[in-house]
């Protein structure tokens, strides 16, 4: 069942390659990330060899950035009528769920990894700890992981890009915020459900990732939101498939 | 019971909101048969086939196709079927020869083999090393035929093949169709009557989600109220006195003047009777210009059943 998997993972990664979308991501990853961590992150004023002030820009940058690639996934496939292809073909609904997912998150993290200059200078700059630069590249890939299988659910919805962009930033933006030391939530909501949304924030799970603690709670709970956003995703392109 | 070398379709209906677009239909399909779906756009010929590819699910009702059930097993029978969809769907952005290897993956087939196959018969080799979205119309619709023979499937289902093709590269797509005909189950649909006639050993009319005729297209030409008519033009007016004589003929239903100088004779139950016909004209020596034999159009036979006239 699961060698459905690889041509379509493969098709998909070449189709990143072949036009402008994969390097136009990573180039802009990339400067992105560079201007927030030194410019206005001010990694050198801050004295400390870190890369605390790196990692903590990452949820914000993959608010615009994971959107943004994980729109087309279905909606181009839902437009041109390619998904009646691909679909009426001995494929499941998993493997094809599966192998766009995993291709976008390849792109994703390939421009993760093109920032080891930052752990370079680092460690040029002074005996950073290595643990937690480590585990916070783990958080800020299951992060974008995350992030990636949520946007797959809602370019899944429709036939539009942009309305799919716009709907992932807010969905995954109040995602983030929730619970967030409570400070946006009116008195009457009760301490227990805020601890609860807080425990479901998308931002407090990588918080404690980035610290260097590698608490197997944040990695299931990516997780988890991965593989029940990928599941959404299967369920919402078997109804809307032939609208 | 359910057989390994046939399609059966059993009271398939399909419901969008409150439009039945399929209505409790049924019908068996044999291999070796290529069986044509006709009807007006919107009468549920995409709607059906899309349903015989598990691209949507059945309201109700059950599609076996070679003993797989679509409900159950419709991996299996998605393995056996080929399906060229209505629209030219393609991933415009691929080279055809990409976008080849990866139907050939997809399918699980190794090797050049299969490829070279598909490219041979839809003659494609002059655009293999192009992208999808710069190929014409045709080229782009034998791209998409290529896809669906590429694993020799067992079962075809097309919808309107030789649509947006010249003359010439229909006759090419019927006389493949015709060739694969003997070692497969064919399901097409289109609306070009003269298709039916050259590629379908059978013909099934759909309208507004029901079968509304289900024969041969010989049966069908049948169906024509002037099927089997014989039409007589003669030289001089014609006269009251030959139409009475040949309304007297056992053979004859009825005859009506066509014209100033041109008669149409029916016959009993649309038997050809052009010989008798043309003997009795001689012997009472008619003047003629000319003999013809209707067939009856298809076109005809078409808007009768479609648009509830009489057939």
């Amino acid at each position: 069942m699961n060698s459905g998997i690889m041509p379509i993972l493969k098709r998909e990664l070449a189709g990143y390659f072949t036009t402008p979308v994969a390097y136009v991501f990573i180039i802009l990853f990339l400067v992105m990330s560079g201007f927030l961590t030194f410019n206005i992150g001010g990694y050198f004023e801050a004295g400390q060899a870190d890369m605390r002030g790196f990692f903590s820009w990452h949820p914000w940058l993959y608010l615009f950035f994971v959107p943004a690639i994980a729109m087309r996934l279905w909606t181009e496939e839902r437009r041109l009528g390619t998904i009646e292809l691909l679909l009426t073909m001995p494929v499941s609904m998993f493997s094809a769920v599966t192998g766009k997912f995993l291709a976008a998150w390849m792109v994703i993290t390939l421009s993760l990894s093109f920032t080891f200059p930052m752990v370079l200078t680092t460690l040029y700059l002074g005996s950073p700890d290595m643990g937690s630069i480590i585990t916070g590249y783990l958080g800020s890939f299951l992060m974008a992981g995350a992030y990636l299988a949520l946007g797959s659910c809602f370019s899944a919805m429709g036939k539009n890009q942009v309305v799919s962009f716009i709907i992932s930033v807010v969905v995954i933006f109040i995602l983030m915020i929730i619970g967030l030391s409570g400070m946006w939530l009116p008195d009457f909501i009760p301490e227990v459900l805020i601890g609860a949304l807080s425990n479901l924030s998308l931002l407090n799970h990588f918080n404690s990732l980035q610290r260097g603690v590698i608490d197997l709670r944040d990695i299931i709970y990516y997780l988890s939101v991965i593989i029940c956003s990928l599941f959404a995703s299967a369920v919402i392109i078997n109804v809307k498939k032939a609208e | 019971m359910e057989q390994a070398d046939c399609i059966e379709v059993k009271n398939l209906t399909k419901v969008f909101g409150s439009i039945k677009a399929v209505d409790n239909i049924s019908f068996n399909v044999k291999k070796g048969e290529v069986f044509g779906f006709l009807g007006p756009n919107g009468a549920g010929k995409s709607t059906t086939m899309k349903m015989l590819t598990s691209f949507i699910h059945p309201t109700s009702g059950s599609i076996s196709i070679l003993g797989y059930d679509l409900a159950l097993a419709s991996m299996k029978a998605k393995e056996k079927t080929g399906y060229l969809p209505e629209t030219v769907a393609l991933y415009a952005d691929m080279v055809t020869l990409d976008f080849l290897n990866f139907i050939r993956e997809v399918r699980g087939l190794k090797g050049r083999a299969p490829i070279e196959r598909v490219v041979n018969l839809c003659s494609l080799q002059s655009v293999l090393d192009k992208k999808i979205e710069t190929l014409s119309k045709g080229f782009k619709r034998r791209v998409a035929l290529a896809q669906a023979l590429m694993h020799d499937p067992e079962v075809l289902i097309m919808d309107e093949p030789t649509d947006g093709l010249d003359p010439n590269q229909k006759a090419e797509v019927r006389d493949l169709i015709r060739e694969m005909a003997k070692e497969k189950i064919i399901i097409l649909s289109t609306h070009i009557l003269e298709e039916v006639e050259a590629v379908c050993t059978r013909a099934v009319i759909i309208n507004e989600g029901q079968i509304r005729f289900d024969g041969t297209p010989d049966e069908l030409r049948r169906r024509s109220g002037i099927h089997n008519a014989v039409e007589i033009k003669l030289n001089s007016p014609v006269s009251n006195e030959s139409i009475n004589k040949l309304q007297e003929l056992v053979y004859v239903e009825s005859v009506k003047q066509a014209g100033k100088h041109s008669l149409m004779i029916f016959p009993e139950n649309k038997k050809n009777i052009s010989h008798e016909v043309m003997a009795f004209a001689i012997q009472n020596g008619f003047d003629i210009d000319e003999v013809s034999l209707k067939q009856g159009s298809l076109n005809e036979v078409f808007r009768n059943i479609t648009e509830g006239g009489v057939s």
